[in-house]
């Protein structure tokens, strides 16, 4: 059966980890491929690096992460943050990358989704939704969150399905560093209304919650950033406790 | 040497970099004139049916491959590469797969499309391939379609997914893997070792 994912995500700045100094047992917590590399160890399904610094310089600082990284880990690598071309998606793709997220770029021009899915197929085209509520529905922000675009969530995350993205990374701004819990509602909406898999992001602060996200929020996969990061968590005793509370992983 | 089919569909760098990994040589070959020396293919894919077979077409690919695949030479299909090992699919209904096993390919109907992630196999037929490897243990998915064998004696492996579906086929010397063994982890570079050294 398929198991639901355990997805941690590194924060990259000019080649390094920004988050996470807690860890035991690493050398180099800032250095991507290590951490990498431990999580691969630890039972991670898959990794996702966001690219927190737009400069063209760290761009380039991450195809080489990218590269290195994929000759030492064989699991899916996914890469978000700032990408704005089918040629940023290209290059990406050739250094060793798995799938490439795009969100505000996407907004701007839908057919980022549509030609980067016939091009490259929808399997590598994932489509990053920050989302915020605004009264009874949520909002589509753009820029790191700094600007409401006035659009649906959920409409957003039909049309990016039509337009070819092959899975939804839907982040929380209101849950997003809070640790009080997923976004349960809009997890669950966004997951029921579209046929691609939904990976929820923003809010994980204890283990319930990540168990939660499954139950009640219906999502395929969970992503994970503090949690790993500053509290005492590997992904394997993520997934025993998921194990536990009757949620398939591998 | 394991050669590496390039037929402009998809990232064959990670397949690549996976063998390395493992030691063993490899290389991509982007006409069929590179064939020498190979003792080994590996086709991997992604995207259409259709689109695969003719680029493949194009590239002048289809005789050479045809070729090796009748002679019954070490042969690796990897997710579309499987599919392709077929005689078609309801995703291209025009266009005709190489037809080493019977059967066509068909879309998941139960459950999301696609489906992505880790599901574990079944072991239906024993050997060589599996050296390690068991029934239980999990590998890395991403496709909408699926064969339909027509002979179950080709069915390797089966899958879960709203239904039993085939993940592993192979005929002769001939090998399909529906999931990407250079993306699911030691399992998956166990496979590849396994194909490499004993099929």
């Amino acid at each position: 059966m398929l198991t639901t994912r355990v997805i941690p995500c590194l924060d990259v700045e000019d080649g390094r980890v920004v988050k996470g100094t807690q860890f035991k047992r690493i050398r180099d917590a800032g250095d991507p491929a290590e951490l990498a590399a431990m999580y691969n160890s630890q039972g991670a399904d898959e990794i996702i690096f966001l690219d927190i610094g737009a400069t063209y310089r760290n761009r380039k600082t991450m195809v080489d992460v990218v590269e290195k990284v994929s000759r030492l880990v064989f699991i899916p690598l996914t890469v978000g943050g700032g990408i704005r071309s089918i040629e940023d998606i290209r290059t990406l793709l050739n250094a060793g990358a798995d799938k490439i997220s795009v969100c505000s770029a996407a907004m701007k021009d839908p057919s980022l989704l549509s030609k980067g899915a016939e091009i490259f197929g929808s399997q590598c085209i994932v489509l990053s939704v920050d989302a915020k509520r605004t009264g009874a529905n949520w909002h589509c922000y753009v820029k790191g969150g700094r600007e409401d675009t006035g659009v649906d969530a959920l409409e957003w995350a039909v049309e990016g399905e039509r337009l070819g993205a092959g899975e939804i990374l839907l982040n929380s701004i209101d849950k997003d560093g809070t640790q009080s819990g997923y976004d349960l509602e809009l997890t669950k909406k966004v997951s029921e209304k579209v046929n691609i898999p939904v990976i929820a992001s923003g809010g994980a602060g204890s283990l319930d919650h990540v168990v939660d996200a499954v139950h009640t929020g219906k999502a395929d996969a969970v992503l994970l950033a503090s949690l790993l990061h500053y509290k005492t968590y590997s992904v394997l005793d993520i997934k025993q406790y998921l194990r536990e509370k009757g949620v398939r992983v591998r | 040497m394991i050669g590496i089919v390039d037929y402009g569909a998809g990232n064959l760098h990670s397949v690549q970099k996976a063998f390395s990994y493992l030691g063993k040589s490899s290389a991509i070959l982007r006409n069929p004139s590179e064939l020498s020396g190979i003792g080994k293919l590996v086709l991997p894919g992604v995207g259409s049916f259709g689109h695969a077979m003719r680029e493949i077409q194009n590239r002048n690919w289809h005789g050479p491959l045809m070729d090796w695949l009748i002679a019954d030479r070490p042969f690796l299909g990897i997710c579309l590469g499987m599919q392709l090992l077929f005689e078609g699919s309801s995703e291209s209904p025009d266009v005709c797969g190489f037809s080493v096993m019977d059967g066509i390919c068909r879309k998941f109907t139960e459950n999301k499309v696609p489906q992505i992630g880790w599901n574990d196999i079944i072991i239906k037929k024993e050997g060589p391939f599996f050296g390690g490897v068991q029934s239980g243990d999990y590998f890395y998915f991403v496709h909408s379609y699926h064969v339909v064998p027509e002979k179950k004696d080709v069915i390797l492996a089966e899958t879960f997914y709203g239904s039993l579906y085939t993940s592993i086929a192979g005929k002769g010397r001939v090998f399909g893997v529906q999931f990407h063994p250079e993306k699911s982890g030691d399992k998956g570079l166990m496979l590849l070792k396994n194909w490499e050294e004993r099929c």
